[in-house]
């Protein structure tokens, strides 16, 4: 070492001389490494948490040799909230809260799937209206449709393709406007409830969804020509990231890069939820098993999402005015909202029933707002097709008002598990680009 | 993809549905009491009814036939069980209730038999029954046979003060993070798991969050001069 730096110098441990480096000329490292005798060409490089091409707060430990990774370890759980056990002490409609704020690109997801483990458990599955699951379906629908638009957006940022990231996020602003619109807030929304949906579609809604289908329809074949066949992005997507069948069912992964390998896993054909075998799309694979066909499989899926909204759309044209919430007054909350003067809250026309006519409708609103309904004891696994892979809550009852466990099997958390298998003895800018094709949210990995 | 690959995809007509209602074991499992006859605890109960006590009662174990497909899965999987094991079948879901000795043998099976083809494991979830006396931790897999397009549950308990399971990672890989989850949150050891360390907590972590006598925490807040306490200690309903 040439130059001594206070922040940056060389110890001595049992392990041998250990370097620290941050930030400075190359060639002094070498020469320190190569100066101290029997010293090992190791490498170690910390790549995060706090890096704008991993995902979030991922860290990667990569040891290289030149440019060459020789071995990759993710370390997770920068983003940890607790919200499981934050779950344990409110009721259930609460929960919804919680969950729709795990994994932050694909909130109706976490709402949808412990809603759906709440309603197993409660046993009125076959009670949700019509209207609640038609209304399920267009968001989720929107949802992965944004979701995927995130993943090539960054996807190609991160790869210098900056875009593909800038028409990305545009478009994924529409979807968040018209989340806006039907539930009141871009992310966060809390909008899907055991027993249903929030609230009514509102007045126009259908209008706007349709005028942003015809949009869309437009835009998405902007992706297709700047990315299908441009030579740089095949060159750093082609061949990256390669994880066969065998090796995702045996790490568990789902979603995409499931369906690159060309297996139509698709939990919305093969266990529909929420009245997904009503609608016509087909289930989008790809056969090169690498982060390109990944790409494409996400490209082709958000035009089969436009499919799936386009007839929902057309079915809540049919149910105006239909109920969104089940009937069971024990379970459906009680009053539907309403904007204000002073922005969203109860309906006047509930507090005008419940504070001057009916003392048991006061009652009524303050046990099941303040207690919440009980769940019978017992445990459900409802597992849905999230933009990324299967999401699932694992909702454990214990009689109470409140979940006694809630468990989210984070498609992001498995899939991240694959960082090893795919970037190993690759180069170190194929990391970024292998787990880009995985698209891991650390929201939904830390919890 | 061309329309002859579309094909060779799983079967894609939705789960079957057993139609044989499991009967019930009259024999049930009591985890834990309630007392009142509202959710309050402590003071809040006013009724009058709060010496009412009602017991925590969990699905009891079936009985055969458990209906449908759940008899084949059960039968497939009967030479792998050296000890007593039950099925529980609840709201259309079948758990099977493993000893932990059987744990690696019944996970093997599940994976390799052609009658089970469970190919994708999705991961390993604790629960904490304190009241459960003997049987504290439990670890929950949830397994999925895509071949037959099945869905079953594996549950194992242990006591808590000898918190050990046989680490499945070398059946189901992916149960590694799972694991370290498991173990992270609910102090569940895996034996033979390679780096059982902490994922989620930092690494100096005292304790395991997610059990039961783990206070959730939190500081009160003040707000326009009141002050709200955290939320494990506020009044509660339920």
């Amino acid at each position: 070492m040439t130059t001594e730096d206070i922040y940056a110098g060389s110890t001595e441990t049992t392990d041998g001389k250990v370097f620290t480096v941050s930030g400075r000329d190359w060639d002094d490292i070498v020469e320190g490494l190569s100066g101290a005798d029997g010293v090992e060409e190791r490498v170690v490089v910390n790549m995060g948490p706090q890096h704008p091409s991993t995902h979030g707060v991922l860290r990667l430990i990569l040891e290289i040799d030149g440019e060459t990774v020789t071995e990759a370890r993710c370390g997770i759980g920068y983003l940890h909230t607790g919200i499981e056990k934050n779950m344990e002490f409110r009721s259930w409609v609460q929960g919804t809260t919680f969950v729709t704020r795990m994994d932050y690109l694909s909130p109706f997801f976490n709402e949808a799937t412990y809603c759906l483990g709440v309603e197993r458990l409660l046993d009125i599955e076959d009670d949700i209206p019509e209207k609640a699951n038609v209304m399920r379906v267009l968001l989720m629908e929107l949802n992965r449709l944004s979701s995927h638009l995130v993943c090539i957006a960054t996807g190609g940022m991160e790869i210098g393709a900056l875009t593909v990231m800038t028409i990305g996020f545009r478009e994924r602003e529409l979807v968040l406007d018209l989340f806006e619109l039907i539930t009141g807030l871009r992310m966060n929304h809390a909008f899907i409830r055991p027993g249903g949906v929030a609230q009514d579609l509102p007045v126009g809604a259908l209008d706007e969804i349709r005028a942003f289908i015809a949009l869309m329809k437009k835009r998405l074949p902007e992706y297709a020509a700047l990315c299908n066949a441009n030579p740089i992005f095949k060159g750093r997507l082609e061949g990256v990231g390669h994880l066969d069948l065998a090796g995702c069912l045996a790490l568990g992964l789902t979603g995409p890069v499931v369906r690159s390998t060309g297996y139509p896993w698709d939990l919305r054909k093969t266990e529909p939820y929420c009245g997904y075998e009503d609608y016509d799309f087909d289930v989008q694979t790809w056969d090169t098993s690498d982060s390109y066909g990944r790409f494409r499989v996400r490209l082709n899926e958000m035009w089969e999402s436009l499919r799936i909204i386009e007839q929902a759309a057309d079915r809540l044209a049919g149910l105006e005015g239909a109920p969104v919430m089940v009937a069971d007054k024990k379970v459906a909350w009680p009053s539907q909202l309403a904007i204000g003067s002073d922005g969203m809250g109860n309906s006047l026309d509930h507090i005008r029933h419940i504070m001057g006519e009916s003392m048991e409708g006061l009652i009524h609103h303050f046990k099941l707002v303040t207690e919440g309904f009980r769940v019978p004891p017992g445990q459900a696994y409802v597992p849905i097709e999230s933009p990324r892979g299967e999401l699932g809550a694992h909702v454990v009852s214990d009689g109470g008002t409140r979940p006694f466990r809630t468990h989210f099997r984070d498609p992001s958390f498995t899939n991240l598990q694959a960082t090893s298998v795919m970037s190993e003895g690759g180069q170190v800018a194929d990391v970024i680009v292998a787990i880009a094709s995985i698209d891991p949210v650390m929201g939904g990995v830390d919890r | 993809m061309s329309d002859e690959d579309k094909t060779t995809g799983p079967d894609q007509s939705g789960p079957e549905d057993p139609q044989v209602p499991a009967t019930t074991d009259p024999e049930v499992k009591t985890v834990g009491t309630r007392t009142g006859m509202f959710g309050a605890r402590g003071t809040g109960d006013t009724s009058g009814f709060g010496g009412l006590v009602a017991p925590i009662v969990f699905p009891g174990a079936a009985q055969r036939p458990f209906g449908g497909w759940y008899d084949e899965v059960a039968d497939a999987l009967e030479p792998a069980f050296t000890a007593p094991w039950s099925v529980v079948v609840h709201r259309k879901e079948i758990t099977f209730h493993v000893r932990r000795e059987d744990l690696l043998a019944v996970m093997k099976l599940l994976r390799d038999d052609p009658q089970l083809r469970f190919e994708l494991c999705t991961g390993v979830s604790g629960v904490h029954y304190p009241e459960d006396t003997g049987a504290e931790l439990h670890a929950v897999y949830h397994l999925l046979s895509m071949t037959h397009n099945r869905r079953i549950r594996v549950e194992v308990s242990v006591p808590d003060s000898d918190p050990h399971l046989p680490s499945t990672i070398a059946t189901y890989p992916t149960n590694d993070w799972h694991e370290r989850e498991t173990y992270d949150m609910f102090g569940i050891v895996f034996d033979g798991h390679p780096a059982l360390t902490r994922i989620l907590m930092p690494d100096d972590w005292p304790g395991h969050p997610q059990r039961k006598d783990y206070p959730l925490g939190g500081i009160p807040v003040e707000y326009k001069g009141g002050t709200i306490p955290p939320p494990d200690e506020r009044r509660s309903y339920s």
